[in-house]
């Protein structure tokens, strides 16, 4: 079976981000750039199923301007087969990405595909649920553990409660939660295989869909600053400045 | 202008959450808003539901379909019944997270995610980058599809008198089934509401240490909260996370033990009243956004905390 899975190259996790002086927007100019850390798991998972021989082929998908290129490198090095640009500098929402992944599931036709539940950058978490809606297949969001049998798929989802265990009928959609594994690091050989592997370049026009969101960006600004507060010696003063001082006691 | 909010269920009740959004409903519009409850045995909820203030109706869709609220046929519902509403709201619960872009996507607008503040009837405000920016947007969408945090909002009251309607809307569902469910049983507060929370990290050492915090939970009637670290070490269940990809809370006092302080614990706690620090390492950066910073070995100041409270 083929399993698709979508990277969005994103903002380091590590980073920590500045506002436009005009508040137009986060800067990223020179900022370091990384696979979203929910797409790394996404990636390891599809891999971790190929190696299991569960999967015969893993093939990467992203879509922004050209240097996504470098993440898809990455699912490359980590052990994708293959990889599909689809190339655009228009700031391509949620619902953008999903309709093009649709078409792209239409073209593949791949038994799996796995998603991240949020990039780290809008903190959207809608993009594989859109992506089951528009293709008609079913979802299992927030996974901390997927176990194919045959033409199904068991998908434990962290839910605010605990855990919820459903069963979904291949094809299906998953997105990633933070539990499902540990994503390996890519070696250096692997680094320059990934090099030589098939990426094939596409532009939203291609599959007939327009990117344009009917959501502007006004502003963005800094959330109100915490005033940094006090130590306290001990723990009677920490009783006591709870009680008199801020009364949550 | 008017809104349809789709009400959020913990085991068939009416989770608080809900009037949480009813009130960001309430900031949106005067006019009308509803709710819809839709899983199976789920009257007591729809009573619940309709003592919130400010509702005209509360829309009932109870089978069997419904239950656990999977995510397909409840998107499916939410279709047939959004053409009468401008906006559609829900929590930025598991489940408000699960249906809502799907309804967007079938509808073709976009969703607005984890709104924090309302505008106008168009224009959002909603955290980006692990709340690390706020940015505020606005839709030019027929439909608005949002999701509400709660914390951004305070909870309507209970005494309203809704009309409750069935709905009769049944949809198929064959591709995806409920298996089982592992749900955390406890006798503590829920986490996102919460007055109180304490939390522990990586700093706790094991599982079982974070039984120091249960006596200091018991007096303070707190809920118990966790960072990501001590999480995936397995010390305690995920539904405890808090944080940019786990619970958001914003308590009165919070109190974060064994937490270092990352930017995605904080973005889960940072909006909470008074945050109380105890780490042994003075620079660990909790400190710079802690009220009350305590240094120390958490082993010495919990059991010391826990008597004198
Ligand atoms: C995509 C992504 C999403 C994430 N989402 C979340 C999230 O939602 N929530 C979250 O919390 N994290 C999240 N993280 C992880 C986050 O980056 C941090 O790794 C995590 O919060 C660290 O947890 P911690 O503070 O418990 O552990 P550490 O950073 O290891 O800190 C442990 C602290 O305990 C202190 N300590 C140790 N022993 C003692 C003692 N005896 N007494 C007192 N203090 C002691 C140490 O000084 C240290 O400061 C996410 C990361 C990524 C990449
Ligand atoms: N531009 C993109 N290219 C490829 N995949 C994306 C893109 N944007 C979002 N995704 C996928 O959708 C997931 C969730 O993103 P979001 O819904 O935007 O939070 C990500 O983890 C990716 O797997």
């Amino acid at each position: 079976m083929k399993i698709l899975v979508a990277v969005k190259r994103v903002i380091d996790y590590n980073v920590k981000i500045r506002v436009k002086a005009n508040h137009s927007d986060v800067d990223l100019t020179n900022v370091k750039m990384a696979m979203n850390p929910f797409c790394e798991i996404a990636v390891e998972e599809a891999v971790r199923l190929k190696e299991k021989g569960v999967a015969t082929e893993v093939v990467a998908v992203s879509i922004g301007h050209k240097a996504v290129q470098e993440q898809l490198r990455t699912a490359l090095a980590l052990g994708a087969d293959r990889a599909i640009h689809i190339e655009t500098d228009e700031r391509a929402e949620s619902l953008a990405v999903a309709k093009l992944l649709a078409k792209v599931v239409e073209e593949e036709q791949p038994s799996l595909v796995i998603l991240g539940k949020q990039a780290i950058d809008t903190d959207n978490n809608q993009t594989g649920q859109m992506l089951a809606a528009l293709t008609g297949l079913p979802q299992g969001t927030f996974a901390s553990e997927v176990a194919v049998d045959g033409d199904k798929v068991n998908v434990t989802r962290e839910i605010d409660g605990g855990l919820q265990t459903i069963s979904l009928t291949l094809p299906a959609i998953v997105t990633t939660d933070l539990r499902l594994n540990e994503p390996r690091y890519a070696k250096l050989p692997d680094i320059m295989k990934a090099k030589k592997k098939p990426l094939d370049v596409k532009t939203p026009d291609d599959y007939g869909v327009d990117v344009a969101s009917k959501v502007s960006l006004l502003k963005v600004e800094y959330p109100a600053e915490r005033k940094g507060g006090i130590k306290v010696a001990s723990v009677d003063e920490l009783i006591d400045k709870l009680k008199n001082e801020t009364k949550v006691l | 202008m008017s809104i349809l909010v789709l009400a959020d269920l913990h085991e068939g009740q009416l989770a608080g959450a809900t009037a949480h959004v009813v009130a960001a409903a309430q900031a949106i519009i005067g006019g009308d808003i509803d709710v819809l409850v839709a899983g199976e045995g789920v009257q007591a909820a729809a009573d619940a539901a309709a003592k919130l203030d400010g509702l005209s109706r509360v829309l009932v869709a109870d089978n069997a379909v419904y239950a656990h609220q999977l995510a397909e046929p409840m998107g499916a519902l939410l279709v047939e019944l959004a053409g009468d509403y401008t906006h559609v709201l829900a929590s930025a619960s598991t489940t408000g997270k699960n249906v809502l872009p799907r309804l967007a996507a079938l509808k073709e607008v976009s969703q607005l995610s984890d709104v924090i503040a309302v505008e106008s009837a168009d224009t959002f405000l909603r955290p980006i980058y692990a709340g690390n920016a706020i940015a505020t947007v606005k839709s030019a969408d027929d439909l608005k599809v949002i999701t509400i945090r709660p914390t951004g909002f305070d909870a309507v009251g209970n005494s309203g008198s809704a009309t409750i309607e069935a709905v009769e809307v049944v949809v198929e569902n064959s591709h995806s089934s409920f298996v089982k469910e592992e749900l955390a049983k406890s006798d503590r507060p829920e986490l996102g509401g919460a007055k109180v929370v304490i939390s522990g990290g990586r700093g706790m050492g094991n599982g079982e240490n974070f039984k120091l915090l249960d006596g200091i939970a018991d007096k303070l009637g707190a809920a118990i909260g966790a960072s990501r670290a001590a999480v995936d070490a397995g010390y305690v269940p995920n539904d405890m996370q808090v944080g940019q990809t786990g619970k958001i809370v914003a308590p009165d006092l919070y109190i974060a033990v064994g937490i270092s302080g990352a930017i995605q614990h904080l973005a889960g706690m940072k909006d909470s009243k008074v945050i109380v620090a105890i780490n042994k390492d003075d620079e660990a950066p909790i400190f710079q956004i802690a009220d009350y910073g305590l240094v120390g070995d958490l082993f010495e100041i919990l059991p010391e905390l826990e008597s004198k409270l």
